[in-house]
């Protein structure tokens, strides 16, 4: 089973039309190309994917924020 | 049914904003698909420009004003607190019937079709007009580089008349302020604590595309079904302009070609309720809107409201 990182990763690649292992952990949303609709978009599909919410704040800046606020709705 | 829309004269380009906020025409087209917009100017009124729409639709459907029983104005933000924007149009164009505002956000258009079919339906109304006027620029935050490149000024007006096309209608509304607001001068009352100041239009972007998006593939699905029709048999998705990027999200959702799609966005920016009869009207004039075609009608806005309908016109 893929981690919650693994799937984010694939998911911010599938949007950005790259390949998953390109993206790091430490990546902010802007390293990525990722404008603010882009990551609403992206909420959306990882809301679809993971069955999480997610609400969008401005501390939501690199991809191991967002797997942190998944892993904690996991818990 | 017959549409008529009406514009400002001034013409405000993206090259224009950058003169006052921090913007560029490449990051506004790229993002929105936003060229340029109307922005009302001068003496121009919004009950002025609401008339106007609603002369050329009542021109296009052959009728005049003293035909009308109803008017329905739909307005985000009228021209005055009281009287209501129907009443100032109803004297611009000399009817006699009566006349009322609803306020649906971007959506009033959808609600205000549903209470015109209603009226419609019970017989207290045989011709009905529709006239979405909207002066977003006067609510806008000028200062606020994310939201004021966004709107533009317009009205758009339909004439309805008993036993025409309308299939199915859609509406909800999920009450929720914080994401999308704006509010007026509070007044001098001294019974009222500290009071508010008036706060211009302030919209969290990413919370309403999600909303957006999810809500008006759900409603267009919902439409569709309701009225046993597949995407195909639809000649056109007629789509609130908020955004060139949510009506191509919607677009690859339903997996229809470009051409059924219809935008404004790129000349008028999002001018609130009245996009959707703007838009109508302008597909009037250059022939693509023709009788007897299935239309698919949504759209989203503050409230949050959002709702779908399938029209033949």
């Amino acid at each position: 089973m893929m981690t919650t990182f693994e799937t984010i990763a694939k998911l911010i690649a599938e949007t950005k039309d790259m390949d998953p292992s390109e993206v790091k952990p430490e990546m902010t949303f802007a390293d990525l190309g990722l404008d603010s609709l882009d990551v609403a978009e992206l909420v959306m599909n990882m809301e679809d994917e993971l069955g999480v919410t997610i609400e969008i704040s401005p501390e939501l800046k690199t991809v191991q924020d967002v797997v942190a606020l998944v892993e904690a709705q996991k818990k | 049914m017959a549409f008529g829309h009406a514009l400002p004269k001034r013409v405000v380009t993206n090259q224009e904003l950058t003169a006052f906020v921090d913007t560029t025409d490449e990051w506004i087209v790229e993002h929105t698909g936003i060229r340029s917009r109307r922005v009302m100017s001068g003496r121009e009124t919004v009950s002025g420009l609401g008339a106007k729409a609603a002369k050329m639709a009542l021109s296009r459907a052959g009728i005049t004003a003293k035909d009308i029983d109803y008017i329905i104005c739909s307005t985000s933000f009228g021209e005055m607190t009281f009287p209501a924007t129907a009443c100032l149009i109803q004297e611009k164009l000399g009817a006699t019937c009566p006349g009322l505002d609803v306020n649906a956000g971007c959506t009033g258009f959808l609600y205000a079709l549903d209470l015109a079919d209603a009226l419609l339906a019970s017989g207290k109304a045989k011709r009905l007009l529709i006239v979405c006027a909207e002066q977003i620029s006067r609510v806008a935050d000028w200062t606020d580089r994310s939201t004021c490149v966004l709107f533009g000024d317009a009205a758009g007006a339909a004439l309805c008349e008993a036993g025409e096309g309308l299939k199915t209608i859609r509406l909800s509304a999920k009450g929720n302020a914080n994401i999308l607001h704006a509010w007026p001068e509070s007044g001098n009352s001294p019974f009222l604590a500290e009071a508010q100041a008036a706060q211009p239009l302030f919209m969290n972007g990413q919370e309403v595309f999600k909303f957006a998006v999810s809500n008006s593939s759900r409603d267009i699905n919902a439409v569709l079904a309701d009225s046993g029709l597949t995407p195909k048999a639809v000649d056109y998705f007629v789509l609130h302009q908020a955004n060139l990027r949510i009506i191509d999200a919607a677009r690859a959702r339903l997996k229809q070609p470009t051409e059924k799609f219809p935008v404004n966005i790129q000349d008028h920016g999002n001018t609130s309720s009245a996009c959707i009869p703007v838009l109508l009207s302008e597909m009037t004039e250059d022939g693509r809107l023709q009788r007897g075609q299935m239309l698919v009608l949504s759209a989203f806005g503050a409230g949050l409201t959002n709702g779908a309908a399938v029209l033949q016109y």
